[in-house]
């Protein structure tokens, strides 16, 4: 256990002197955000089995709470990124409780359905600004005296939101609960069947997952200073589906390889060529499912457990 | 002019029939859509895409070769059909052991990329296409004008989803199909060629999908987007109907066509939203849909 956190503690250490490596901080804090957002999906894909195809309205629906709440009424960032996350939360728990009536394949329906609802919520109502979106949101200052206009100050708040959220999902993972979600998606009859009320399990886990979505799609909207449609849009459920699956789900750290590959690609990808990149996010897809299914984090701890021999725990 | 809720009856019967058109796309997708899950067991996301490509080349026949609407009615569908074929055989055929999860992920990424390619050729505002001259005249009911084009579309789809039932429920090679479905090795083990029934299942689909997006090309803007836009309602079609049965999905589809059609009339900001407003309600009343069986 030791070398594991002695191999967390390198990453922070990392992540904390990043922006003085030359990478410019926007683009981290984009990442992180992003590696928020799919390792709340991964609790849900990766360890309760549940693939949602309607997590974009979270994330979409949580930075326009997050937008609305600092701009319109004026509230310090951090309490309106607390409201943000609630409401995608109780979001959550609504889709929730209607997604788990039903399983595996009719869940991604029914979550992309009712995202899609959300969507067209969105385009239509007058908070949002339709089509181009709630702009020019302030990013205030923390706890009233910490200026996160300046971008180095920021990208500590955003780095510590995400040490905030992949922990309390690590913590989740490991817990009692944890183990009762991982049944859960080995076989759930079993699970039933040992004593467990599998609906609940399932529906605190997506709300869960729901809640942490919306911290990163809020965190979003306070770096980029906007909240769009594109943001709740079901081209952003089905990227995080593929940062998790790229990464590699049922991992810890999967899904932030993954997300660090699709933004960045994305990133170097945009001006060359144009509306091509859904071309090459469409054949990662392909490709991860005929012949990666494990997923980068995943392939390379099987092939470290390969070369040192020893047997999964 | 009389009124019905202080609506013109003309306006009513106009958005009645424009509902039974979308409600026709709705049955033909959300046929092909039942009937490849039931034999690949795999959700086809790229079912939108396939209807939008059924819609470009409908135009590229006509404007790149010349080709006629009334030949494209025929050939664009057989000619998407041998390529979904081919899809299956390359990619498809590698995940039917493995959760269906996969299936919906690999055609999500199919749809991804043909989206990307014709948004990136044709741009997304669309392509015009003119009602064949047959057509262009409205029919004159006495009590409304009726485009004769939206009939048509109404008619043509309503005689291939009842054939498409009759197929599979009345004929034998419907029952070898019903068969495969139900149980595949049993049927494999009669000396029917199971993996060739299920390659032309998906072709078969497949060419449903371009065939109301023929259907669609003269009334619908062509645009790269119009596939994933169609395809979601229809996963609520779907969720709404239950896949166990074919003549639901066909009635589900219609229905939800004529329910969207008189929303847009008595309270047109919700049109976009009510398939999926009842999708949630019909969650709450009956879970496993209205025409489906409780799943295990």
């Amino acid at each position: 256990m030791t070398k594991r956190r002695l191999g967390y503690g390198l990453l922070i250490v990392l992540a904390l002197v990043a922006p003085y490596a030359g990478l410019y901080p926007v683009l981290l804090m984009k990442i992180l955000c992003f590696a928020l957002f799919a390792c709340a999906f991964n609790l849900l894909l990766g360890y309760t089995g549940l693939l949602s195809f309607g997590h974009a309205a979270f994330f979409g629906m949580a930075g326009y709470v997050a937008g609305h709440g600092i701009k319109v009424w004026g509230l310090p960032p951090e309490i309106g990124l607390l409201l943000a996350a609630l409401a995608a939360a109780a979001l959550g728990l609504v889709f929730g409780w209607l997604a788990i009536r039903r399983a595996g394949i009719y869940f991604a329906m029914i979550t992309l359905a009712l995202a899609q609802m959300m969507y067209f919520f969105f385009l239509q109502a007058p908070f949002t600004g339709g089509e181009d979106g709630l702009q020019d949101v302030p990013r205030g200052k923390l706890l009233g005296f910490i200026n996160l206009a300046d971008d180095l100050n920021l990208y500590y708040f955003v780095l510590a939101i995400f040490i905030f959220g992949f922990w309390a999902i690590y913590r989740t993972v490991h817990s009692p609960f944890g183990h009762v979600l991982k049944a859960i998606r080995e076989n759930e009859a079993r699970a039933t069947s040992l004593g467990y009320d599998v609906d609940r399990y399932k529906l605190l886990a997506f709300v869960l997952s729901a809640g942490l979505s919306g911290l990163a799609g809020a965190t979003k909207t306070l770096v980029f200073r906007f909240a769009t449609l594109t943001d709740a849009h079901w081209h952003q459920s089905g990227e995080v589906v593929l940062m998790t699956l790229l990464g590699g789900m049922g991992t810890s750290l999967g899904p932030v390889v993954g997300a660090g590959i699709i933004v960045t690609l994305q990133n170097e990808l945009a001006d060359k060529v144009g509306s091509l990149v859904s071309v090459i996010i469409g054949a990662c897809f392909v490709l991860c499912v005929l012949a990666f299914r494990r997923g980068v984090v995943g392939e390379a701890g099987a092939l470290y457990r390969r070369i040192t021999g020893e047997r999964r725990s | 002019m009389t009124e019905i809720f202080g609506v013109s009856t003309q306006a009513l019967l106009g958005q009645l029939v424009l509902g039974l058109v979308n409600g026709s796309f709705y049955a033909l997708l959300s046929l092909g859509l039942a009937v490849i899950f039931g034999m690949l067991n795999i959700i086809n996301f790229a079912h939108g895409a396939f209807y939008m490509i059924g819609a470009v080349m409908t135009w590229m026949a006509l404007n790149y070769f010349g080709i006629s609407y009334w030949w494209s009615l025929a050939l664009v569908p057989l000619v998407v059909g041998v390529v979904a074929v081919v899809i299956e055989r390359a990619l498809l055929q590698w995940l039917y052991k493995l959760d269906p999860l996969y299936g919906l992920l690999l055609t999500f990424g199919l749809a991804l990329i043909f989206e990307g390619v014709f948004r990136n050729a044709y741009g997304v505002s669309g392509l015009p296409y003119s009602i064949p001259e047959q057509f262009s005249e409205p029919l004159n009911l006495g009590f409304m004008l009726l485009p004769k084009y939206r009939a048509w579309v109404i008619l043509v789809s309503l005689v291939v989803c009842f054939a498409t039932w009759f197929l599979i429920e009345k004929t034998r090679l419907g029952a070898t199909l019903r068969a495969a479905t139900e149980n595949a090795k049993l049927t494999q083990a009669f000396g029917i060629n199971v993996p060739l029934l299920v390659m032309l299942t998906y072709g078969f689909g497949i060419a449903l999908a371009a065939f109301a997006g023929v259907l669609a090309a003269p009334t619908k803007q062509i645009s790269p987007l119009m596939g994933s836009n169609l395809i979601i309602g229809v996963f609520a079609v779907v969720v709404i109907g239950g896949m166990g049965s074919i003549l639901g999905a066909i009635v589900t589809g219609l229905a939800l066509g004529v329910i969207e059609g008189l929303t847009r009339v008595f309270y047109p900001e919700a049109s976009a939203t009510v398939v999926f407003i009842i999708m949630a309600l019909v969650l709450l009343v009956r879970p496993a849909g209205l025409f489906g069986k409780r799943e295990s």
